[in-house]
């Protein structure tokens, strides 16, 4: 591999054998960084609770050599959920990179879209109708997220889809869903409407390696179409016009990013309910560090991982009560968004 | 239909609308290879719907555009985007981005996702941004500049994508003076080095300066088409424009000078 | 006529379209009337009008006096009271961020008031709403102060996209803070699932007239700053060109803001969707004066509140469907509706 500066000074040319991209210094160091908060707090994660593992012992047994309990503990029990919360945190954030970019409007996302009342929607009637156990409420949220994704498209096209009427649809139908479920929690039970609404902010309890490997699968291939979207989609940055005469097809690149939006927002979501605020504030957060003029979509994922990462630690540790992670990353969330606003303002005044 | 195959991009009976409304009806029109074309008329002609057609932003809903002898539409958009460069009227520069960056973005066609850069795009990018004088700004946010600087930054990202056809919409509008004939002298530099350039601007002056080949429109139609010495008569100009002129000599070129007479109404020519 | 004033007689425009705009005000209002009595007639026990006519003369049986001056009217007068404030204040919002998705709640109202109402139920132990209006206000206006402190710490006079972003990310704080509450609080979670659906049950005139005031003030301040909005609407250069202080009336509009939302939230719970649905209504039909918009949205607003609410009591009879659940469903299909019109004006 070799690494030559090109002109600008501030970015490295990075070739691999047939591949050559140009990487900003700055990202690299940032994303560089993250990953590394992400491997620490990875490894804390995975000692700590009632059963605590010295660092040096996780490690250890994650390189395969550690003692018979201390794998049931971590490997077992702890990896998988950690493991959660690193990869879902990547989806959403890609996924709220993609909407974000599309409709070009900083407050999209999945959750403003509607998608997450929608599946909320699902696994209400899932649990009303069906039954309460995993399985059936996974399966009833993923046909509520898609079908809604699929109303609201059916509901913008019109000859193509524009960012601005996909967000008022996409807010109207988030509206009487969001409507429905508010009626629904008032007609069931206190304590069935309790766990609902538990599952509603987005959970990684009742994460299992089982249906994290079924969502990673699933999402893979989607993940390899955002990545070889990477390049139009920064072109769509510069107006449908440029974009066209550019040759990047904006319609076709639109449609398919929302595509993938989608598609990885439901496999979030069946694993772990639908949590809030990742994809709406990992792309901002990620942009404003690396200080990028377009949402990346590499920056995106690693910020993702590490706040989805921190937020379940802080919901299952920090607390006095152990609550869903939903909560946390909510609060976090917004937390993050008023200091990006503080400081871009005492930035540029 | 007999094709005039020394035509690079040439529109044939080409019909444009917009939400169902006819913009240009029915239009023929061939570009001279190697001229400097440039598209006059008043507001709402249908130039710069014309000039959408022709690079295939907005699809004609009859007649076909031909470019390099094959329909417009048998090309991949990137293989289009190679030979045909748009500077479109509406172009936004994301927040934050530099001179450099926004240039390079006009690489594009020439990139895979693999090769995302290369040399030829970085000895691309320096040509145009020397070309437009946009070399001391490389580093500069590109919302920091003036009007200005920021037309000539997006004229050098079009140049950046070294086509051989250059389709600019109205490139000198919100430009002072100065800079407008500077950015003419250059497409016309540029023209003289070989590439195809077709321009639709609103100063019949500079066009008249400037252009080899002019095509008039009004209403959706061509009304005339030729060199500048024929098509910029009084005439002409008041049949077009509705305005009521004297076409003088112009003291520099030799050629046609468009003046306006005062009143507004071409019964009040004589006064 | 022309003979008799000397003068030509106005173009033929203006009046034909000031006499559609006169029909489609008459049907307002006659809207409102009706929502009105319908209001008055409708629920658990149908009145007939004559009923009602005769109860409200003060001739009505113990049980219809009850049920129409005890149960009715003040649930009428709180659905008018909370509709007007709802629909001038997204009005405001609307015109003040330029953005045809601000919804009233945007400043952050909603999650302050639920926040505190939370706080009450759980740290208090408060049940009733004559108990929680207060704190459901004092919420709403501590967040919006806070909000307004975030969005303008630096050199902008309060520009609205700063503001906008600061009452979403403040708002999914609270609201975060919030659901951490009611998740490990039984009697927290019950009582708020109940206040979040909005509702004009139960809305005696001990809650309505505490959050009076506050909404009398801020329609005033909203009704004073209509023609101000009228020159801001052209940008702030153009209006401070036209002798318009643009902090000024940024800061009036967040007070009557705050003042209307969070009082119509105290009073009834968080009601979607009015805000946002109706000042985009009235635009498409009377223009884009706002002093027009927003003395239309005071009328309509109202409708939209009580024909949700006697649809709430028709629909499931005799248990109710609470009216904020209700707004959303017959203002969603509406704003979809409009918003797949090719015209569908961004703002």
């Amino acid at each position: 591999m070799t690494l030559t500066a090109t002109p600008a000074p501030r970015r490295v040319l990075v070739r691999l054998g047939p591949l050559a991209v140009p990487l900003r210094v700055r990202s690299i160091l940032v994303a560089s960084v993250v990953v590394a908060v992400v491997l620490v707090l990875g490894i804390v994660s995975l000692g700590v609770g009632t059963y605590v593992v010295a660092p040096d012992a996780v490690v250890r047994t994650l390189l395969g050599a550690g003692e018979t309990m201390d794998r049931v503990v971590i490997v077992e029990w702890r990896l998988p959920r950690t493991l959660a919360a690193i990869t879902l945190g990547a989806l959403l954030a890609v996924a709220g990179a993609l909407f974000q970019t599309v409709t070009r409007n900083p407050l999209a996302s999945p959750d403003i879209l509607g998608l997450s009342n929608g599946a909320f929607t699902g696994m209400l009637i899932a649990l009303v109708l069906v039954s309460s156990s995993w399985q059936s409420l996974t399966v009833g949220a993923l046909i509520g997220g898609v079908a809604t994704a699929v109303v609201i498209w059916v509901l913008s096209y019109r000859g193509g889809i524009q960012g601005f009427r996909l967000i008022v649809i996409g807010i109207g139908v988030a509206a009487m869903l969001a409507s429905f479920n508010t009626w629904m929690l008032l007609q069931i039970e206190l304590e069935t409407a309790m766990f609902a609404s538990a599952w509603g902010t987005g959970t990684l309890n009742a994460v299992t390696a089982g249906s994290l490997g079924g969502a990673l699968l699933s999402a893979a291939p989607f993940v390899l179409v955002a990545t070889v979207l990477g390049p139009s989609l920064r072109q769509l940055d510069l107006g449908d016009d440029v974009a066209a005469a550019s040759g990047a097809r904006p319609n076709l690149a639109r449609g398919i990013a929302l595509v993938v939006g989608v598609a990885l927002v439901a496999a979030a979501t069946s694993v772990a309910g639908p949590i809030a605020f990742v994809s709406l504030a990992a792309p901002q957060v990620a942009r404003f560090v690396a200080r990028t003029p377009h949402l990346s979509l590499g920056l995106s994922a690693v910020f993702g991982a590490v706040i989805l990462l921190a937020s379940d630690m802080v919901a299952q540790h920090l607390l006095p009560v152990a609550l869903p992670v939903g909560v946390v990353t909510v609060s976090v969330g917004g937390a993050y968004l008023v200091l990006m606003i503080v400081l871009e303002i005492r930035r540029r005044a | 239909m007999p094709e005039d195959t020394s035509a690079r991009l040439l529109a044939q009976g080409v019909t444009l609308s917009y939400d169902r409304v006819e913009v240009v009806s029915d239009l023929t029109v061939s570009i001279p290879p190697g001229s400097f074309t440039v598209i006059v008329g008043p507001n709402a002609c249908g130039k710069s719907t014309l000039l959408r057609g022709l690079s295939w932003l907005l699809a004609p809903t009859s007649g076909r555009i031909v470019l390099d002898g094959a329909a417009i539409s048998s090309y991949p958009a990137k293989e289009v985007a190679r030979r045909l460069g748009l500077l479109p009227q509406s172009a936004i520069a994301p927040d934050g981005i530099t001179v450099a960056d926004l240039v390079g973005r006009g690489r594009y066609p020439h990139q895979s996702l693999l090769r995302q850069w290369s040399d030829a795009d970085a000895k691309a990018v320096d040509e145009a941004m020397a070309a437009t004088g946009t070399t001391d700004l490389r580093d500069r946010p590109v919302d920091a500049l003036s009007g200005g600087q920021r037309q000539r930054v997006w004229v050098a990202m079009a140049l950046a994508q070294e086509t051989e056809l250059l389709l600019l919409d109205e490139p000198t509008t919100y430009l002072d003076i100065a800079h407008q004939v500077e950015l003419m002298e250059l497409f016309a530099e540029l023209n003289a080095r070989g590439r195809t350039i077709v321009a639709v601007l609103h100063d019949l002056n500079h066009a008249a300066r400037y252009a080899s080949h002019i095509v008039a429109m009004r209403g959706g139609r061509i009304v005339a088409e030729g060199a500048p010495g024929d098509v910029i008569t009084s005439e002409r100009v008041e049949e077009v424009f509705g305005l009521a002129n004297v076409v003088i000599e112009d003291p520099v070129t030799g050629g046609p000078l468009v003046v306006p007479l005062r009143g507004s109404s071409s019964a009040a020519a004589s006064a | 006529m022309t003979a008799l004033t000397g003068v030509e007689s106005p173009p033929a425009r203006p009046p034909v379209r000031r006499s559609r705009r006169g029909a489609a005000l008459s049907v307002v209002v006659a809207a409102l009337i009706v929502a009105v009595a319908l209001s008055l007639m409708i629920g658990a026990n149908p009145l007939s009008p004559q009923v009602v006519w005769a109860t409200l003369r003060g001739e009505g049986s113990t049980e219809t006096t009850y049920i129409v001056i005890g149960l009715r009217i003040p649930r009428t007068v709180a659905g008018l009271v909370a509709g007007a404030a709802l629909g001038v204040a997204g009005a405001l919002t609307q015109a003040f961020t330029r953005n045809p998705l601000a919804d009233p709640g945007i400043l952050g109202v909603n999650a302050g008031a639920a926040l505190a109402v939370a706080l009450g139920v759980a740290l208090l132990g408060l049940r009733d709403i004559s108990a929680l209006v207060w704190l459901a206000l004092a919420g709403a206006f501590v967040v919006t102060i806070a909000v307004y402190l975030i969005g303008s710490s630096g050199r902008g006079a309060a520009d609205p996209l700063r503001l906008t972003l600061a009452g979403v990310a403040l708002g999914a704080v609270f609201s975060g803070i919030t659901t951490g509450m009611t998740l490990s609080n039984p009697d927290a979670f019950d009582s708020m699932r109940s206040w979040n659906a909005g509702s004009l049950l139960g809305r005696g005139f001990d809650v309505i007239m505490p959050v009076l005031p506050f909404i009398a003030i801020g329609l005033a301040l909203a009704f004073l700053v209509g023609p101000a909005m009228n020159a801001l609407a052209l940008g702030d250069d153009v209006a401070r060109a036209q002798g318009a202080d643009v902090r000024r009336i940024r800061v009036a509009v967040i007070v009557s803001t705050t003042l209307l939302a969070g009082a119509a939230t105290a009073l009834v719970g968080p009601i979607a969707f009015v805000g946002l649905m109706i000042p985009h209504v009235v635009r498409w039909t009377f223009g884009v004066d706002q002093r027009t918009i927003i003395a239309l949205s005071a009328l309509l607003a109202p409708v939209l509140v009580l024909l949700s609410d006697v649809l709430g009591r028709v629909v499931i009879a005799p248990a109710e469907v609470p009216v904020g659940i209700v707004t959303a469903f017959v203002g969603a299909p509406v704003l979809i509706v409009l918003a797949r019109r090719k015209r569908a004006s961004a703002l």
